[in-house]
Order: structure tokens, then C-alpha cells, then sequence
């Protein structure tokens, strides 16, 4: 096999990977912390895309449009947590499911009304449009920014969990909600914080994603399962879990999609490979979560719960 | 409560009489147009009705439902494809009976075997377990260029079951209207056996079922391939109905769709779905005449009932009736 194939490959599969990192991280921890399951997250990530893009086509700058992004979801995921989802922590969790169902298609008809059924394409800055060669391998400067943010993002919210005490009363709430706020924490707004801070992270993945492909009517809605395949993989409530299991479905979801017609014409015909190749490696990532739940019910790294 | 059963007895027998009579009246009537949005709601209402078994009977809120109409629809169109274009004859027919026992067939081995995973989980779990499984069929589906991948793929000719012809109106709307009675009837038997009682008991109460000795998964598991079964059976009426399947029949949210219509109509109750889907069907046809941005209205109309209609209409009824 090209070992330059298999180094691209790889850095695809890692971008993809913190991608889903950045969405996936919101959704554990609202789950973790709340109990909350919101499909609406996939709105944020569509919402943040269209702010920003609107914002970076208007001024010229894909910076401002970035930080448009993360404001503007900061201020949608403020309005709605305070006014919807706030009713919908003490409900059992087909309501939260269905509720949030609701919420999507509410969203995805706004976008629609205001900026229209085409999708929003956006240019990248000058400065992102080039290559870095890496020993040999070139690759698109942009995916090494995406892929920057993203462990950047992580060592932060690694940073915030375990060594503030934000992070140290979010590992309570994950732990035992009711104890915590027993014991004098105004948890309604812990909750408030957490569910924007998810928000605008899924905001960040829709504006970095956006000069790739574009941003697009309902864009979220297919990967927000991914998402939640790695949340549940990783273990509802751990944010190590999630990179983890981000991390490894990017690599094997990219890695399925690009090498697995080759491996299966070692073993079969290859009219019957090519035909068999593209299911199987859309099913892959399926397959893996199937596998690791019979093995771990809890997923890899569930939260200690007392 | 004796009072409240039999309202719901009376809206439902009301509502079979209509299913019954209407759509066959304005047929002979020269409206042909209304049989296809009374077999649509038909169909919906029967994989309604296997959805109750696992929520309202069982309690498992699958959320992957819709992957069995998928299954069940190509399982008529991959045939009828083959037939019509050649390949692969040990599959290729335009038989319905071979089309609907492979449907049957495909259908309980993808419950058997995602059912018997998804059901070692519980909760968020289970909701999100059985989405996936769904996405599963539905990015394989989207990957096989053989059968069109996203673009789906067209029925060239209905399944044939001599003498009754399923490209006439009138004939399908028989089959899926009778396949409803069937399929209400035996949901109905099933919730009243011991095994429904089971299944009941274990959802208000595992540890007490398992203390008096029963083990309820492997009757979860029977429900919920019965389920898997009556769905499939559902999608492959579908395809018979529109002639044309595509991996959108099992997009999550076709799931939610028929989740929603499960908690429009109530789904504490057996004809809860039946109800749903009629006023899903209702809305629907209301608002997308009205509008191409209907999907606002409905999304608001699916958050308020979620908010605030605890129990679906069926339920609302009930309260009545109780207060």
C-alpha cells in the first residue's frame, strides 16, 4: 500500500475525528450532566455554519465569521435552553427526543425562509488555501487548522473539567445531579452554561466544516447519530470517552471507506468487492458499536456513578 | 374507567366504519385521489400498531422503526428489480409471496439480531442503540449503486397475488385495510396473553418480574422481532403503494414520524397509532397545501403536544371522561 495514501488517509480520518469530537463533546456532556438527549444539537452545528458564513461573505473575513459563528449560537442555544429545553430536564426521554425532533424541523424551515433552499458556499482566507509539506506529503493547510482547533478544544475542556471548579461541579452533576444541588449549587445554571458552551462547540464544527463543503439545509442531521454512536461508545457523560471515541470512528469510518474494496478483493471477485465495499464501510462504524457495547454495556470510560 | 374504555371502543369503531366506507364511496364516486391518502394512513397505522407492541405494550422506545419499512420495501423492490432487468435468478420474482416471506423473513433476522443487542441496554441506551442500527440500513442502502443508491429505485410492477391485482386501487386498499384489522387483532390478543402481561409487568417493574422467576428478555426480544416482523410487512405494502423506494423511507427521521404520530394518537392505548397517523396524515396534507414552509407549523404543533398532551388525543379522552 502507498504510504502517502495511507498518511492522507490518516489525516482525513483525524479531521473527521475532531470534528465529531467537537460535536459529540456538547451532546456527553448534556447527557451526563443533565440526562438530557437533544437531536437539536445538529441545529447548532446547521446554525453555526450559516452565521458564519453569512458574516465572513459580507465582510470578507472568515476570522469574523468564525467568532459570528460562536456568538450568535451562544445567543440562539441561550434563548432556547431558557424557553424550551429548561421544561424538558424532568421529562423522560422519548418527550426530550421527540421535543428536540420538533425543535430541528423548526430550524431547518427558518433557515430556509430566511436564506432560502440553496446552500451558502464560502472561499477560505488566502492564507489557508496552501499546502504543508510534512516529510514528503503534502497536505491542505486547512485540515491542519481544523484539526488544531480541535485538539486545542480538547485540552481545554480537559483543562476545564478536571482542574477548575466549574469542571470539578460538572463532574459532580454527571456523578449525582440531585447531591448537587442538595448541597447549595444553583445547578439550573450550571445546566445553562454547559448546554450553550455544547452549543457553541457544535457551532465551531459547523463554521470549520463550512469552505470544505458548504453550509446546507439540515447538513447536521445525518452526522448528529454519528455523534451520538460516540458518545454512547465512549460513555455517556465522559468527555475523554468522547475523543477517544471520536477519534477512533473518524480513523475507521475514513480508513473503511478508502482501503476496505481493496482488502475485500484479496478474498472475493472483484465485481461482487466493489458492489459489497461501500455498505460494508457504511455499516463499519455500526458494526464497531455493536461490538464494543456486547463487550462494555457502559460504553469505554463510563462516569463512576454514586 | 369502565366509561373511558368505552369511549375509546366507540371513537375507534367510528374511526374502522370510516376507514371501512369513505375512501371506497368517493372512489365509486370518481375521486380516485383520496384512496391513495386513505392506503398511505392505512399502511402508516399498521407500522404504528407493531410500534405500540415495544412502547406502549413493552415499553421499549425504539427509535430505529422505520428501518424495517426499508427492509420490508426492498425486500419487494430488489426482487421485482432482478426480475425486470435480469441477474441473480434465485432472487429475482414477481411473486408476492416470495416478496413478502423474504420481507418477513429479512426483517425478524435484522430484529433477532439487533434485538437481541439493543435489548441488554436500557434507556438513553436503548433510544439511541436502535437509531443507530436504523442509520446502519439506511447509509448501507445509500452505498448499493446496484439498487440506485440514494436515488432509490422503482417498483416496475406490483407483487402479484392471483386473483386479487395490487395496481388497482380498490384491491390494495383491501389487502392493507384487511392487514390492519389482522394486525390490530393480534396486538390486541398478544397485550391480553400472559406473554403481554409479561412484557407489561416487566415495564413497570423488572427486578419483580425476574425475582418471580420469569426472565423478561427473551420475551423482549419476541415482541420486538414481532414488531420487526409486522413492520416489514408494512414496508413491503409501501412499495406495492408507491412503486418507488429510496433509503429516505429509513432516514431517522421517518422514525421520529412515526414516533410522533404514536404520541399524537396516545400510546397507552391500541388504536392510539391509528389515531395518530390519521391526524399525522391530516396535518400533513392541511399544512403542506398551505405552504411550502409547512414543516414550521408542524414542528411547533409535534413541540406543544410533547410539552403539554400528555397521553395523546386517546388519553385527553380519557381524562374527560374521568374528571
Amino acid at each position: 500500500m502507498d504510504i502517502v495514501l495511507l498518511i492522507t488517509q490518516a489525516v482525513n480520518g483525524l479531521q473527521l475525528g475532531v470534528l465529531l469530537f467537537l460535536l459529540s463533546a456538547g451532546l456527553t456532556l448534556t447527557f451526563g450532566i443533565m440526562d438530557l438527549i437533544n437531536l437539536a444539537h445538529a441545529s447548532f452545528y446547521m446554525l453555526g455554519a450559516f452565521f458564519g458564513a453569512t458574516v465572513a461573505i459580507y465582510t470578507g473575513s472568515f476570522t469574523l465569521g468564525f467568532f459570528a459563528a460562536i456568538i450568535g449560537v451562544l445567543i440562539v442555544a441561550w434563548v432556547i435552553e431558557k424557553g424550551i429545553i429548561s421544561q424538558l430536564y424532568t421529562r423522560d426521554h422519548l418527550d426530550q427526543l421527540l421535543a428536540t425532533f420538533g425543535l430541528i424541523l423548526i430550524a431547518d424551515t427558518l433557515v430556509h425562509m430566511i436564506w432560502g433552499p440553496a446552500g451558502l458556499a464560502i472561499a477560505l482566507p488566502p492564507l489557508l488555501q496552501g499546502q504543508v509539506a510534512l516529510g514528503g506529503v503534502t497536505l491542505p493547510s486547512y485540515r491542519i487548522l481544523i484539526i488544531g482547533v480541535g485538539l486545542l478544544v480538547a485540552l481545554g475542556l480537559y483543562w476545564l473539567v478536571n482542574h477548575t471548579r466549574t469542571g470539578m461541579l460538572i463532574r459532580a452533576g454527571a456523578s449525582n445531579r440531585r447531591m448537587l444541588g442538595n448541597l447549595g449549587v444553583d445547578v439550573g445554571s450550571l445546566f445553562a452554561a454547559v448546554f450553550c458552551m455544547g452549543a457553541a462547540l457544535a457551532g465551531v464544527a459547523g463554521i470549520l466544516i463550512t469552505p470544505i463543503t458548504e453550509a446546507s439545509i439540515g447538513m447536521g442531521n445525518d452526522i448528529i447519530i454519528t455523534a451520538f454512536v460516540v458518545v454512547i461508545i465512549g460513555g455517556i457523560g465522559s468527555i475523554k470517552g468522547a475523543f477517544v471515541a471520536a477519534i477512533i470512528i473518524g480513523m475507521i469510518d475514513t480508513f473503511g471507506r478508502a482501503f476496505l474494496d481493496q482488502i475485500f478483493m484479496m478474498i472475493m471477485p472483484a465485481e461482487t468487492a466493489e458492489t459489497a465495499a461501500p455498505a460494508v464501510s457504511a455499516m463499519l462504524i455500526y458494526l464497531l458499536m455493536a461490538i464494543i457495547l456486547s463487550l462494555r454495556p457502559a460504553g469505554l470510560f463510563p462516569p463512576k456513578l454514586r | 374507567m369502565e366509561a373511558s374504555s368505552k369511549t375509546s371502543i366507540f371513537v375507534g369503531a367510528i374511526f374502522l366504519v370510516v376507514l371501512a366506507v369513505v375512501p371506497v364511496a368517493l372512489f365509486y364516486a370518481g375521486e380516485i385521489f383520496w384512496i391513495d391518502i386513505f392506503t398511505r394512513l392505512v399502511i402508516l397505522a399498521i407500522a404504528g400498531t407493531s410500534l405500540y407492541l415495544l412502547l406502549g405494550v413493552a415499553g421499549l422506545p425504539s427509535f430505529g422503526h422505520a428501518a424495517y419499512l426499508g427492509l420490508g420495501a426492498y425486500a419487494v423492490g430488489i426482487p421485482v428489480h432482478y426480475a425486470t432487468m435480469g441477474g441473480a435468478e434465485w432472487l429475482a420474482s414477481y411473486n408476492g409471496w416470495w416478496q413478502f416471506s423474504l420481507a418477513i423473513l429479512v426483517s425478524a433476522l435484522f430484529a433477532l439480531v439487533t434485538g437481541a443487542i439493543s435489548l441488554r441496554t436500557r434507556g438513553v441506551h436503548f433510544i439511541m442503540i436502535t437509531m443507530a442500527f436504523s442509520q446502519m440500513i439506511y447509509y448501507a442502502l445509500i452505498s448499493l449503486e446496484e439498487y440506485g443508491a440514494d436515488d432509490g429505485l422503482s417498483v416496475y410492477s406490483p407483487s402479484e397475488f392471483p386473483p386479487l391485482l395490487l395496481d388497482n386501487p380498490i384491491h390494495l386498499y383491501g389487502i392493507c385495510f384487511g392487514s390492519l384489522l389482522l394486525v390490530l387483532y393480534v396486538v390486541h390478543r398478544l397485550q391480553h396473553s400472559r406473554f403481554g402481561r409479561v412484557l407489561q409487568a416487566a415495564k413497570q417493574n423488572e427486578t419483580r418480574v425476574l425475582a418471580s422467576g420469569v426472565n423478561p428478555f427473551k420475551y423482549r426480544l419476541l415482541a420486538y422481532v414481532m414488531a420487526g416482523v409486522i413492520a416489514g410487512y408494512a414496508g413491503a405494502l409501501m412499495a406495492n403503494f408507491s412503486l418507488f423506494i429510496s433509503p429516505d423511507m429509513v432516514e431517522w427521521s421517518r422514525s421520529g414520524e412515526l414516533m410522533f404520530m404514536i404520541i399524537l394518537g396516545g400510546s397507552q392505548h391500541i388504536l392510539g397509532p391509528l389515531v395518530g397517523s390519521s391526524l399525522f396524515i391530516l396535518l400533513e396534507f392541511v399544512l403542506s397545501r398551505w405552504s411550502i414552509y409547512w414543516h414550521l407549523p408542524f414542528g411547533i404543533i409535534l413541540l406543544l403536544v410533547v410539552l403539554f398532551g400528555r397521553g395523546g388525543i386517546i388519553g385527553m379522552l380519557r381524562r374527560d371522561k374521568q374528571s
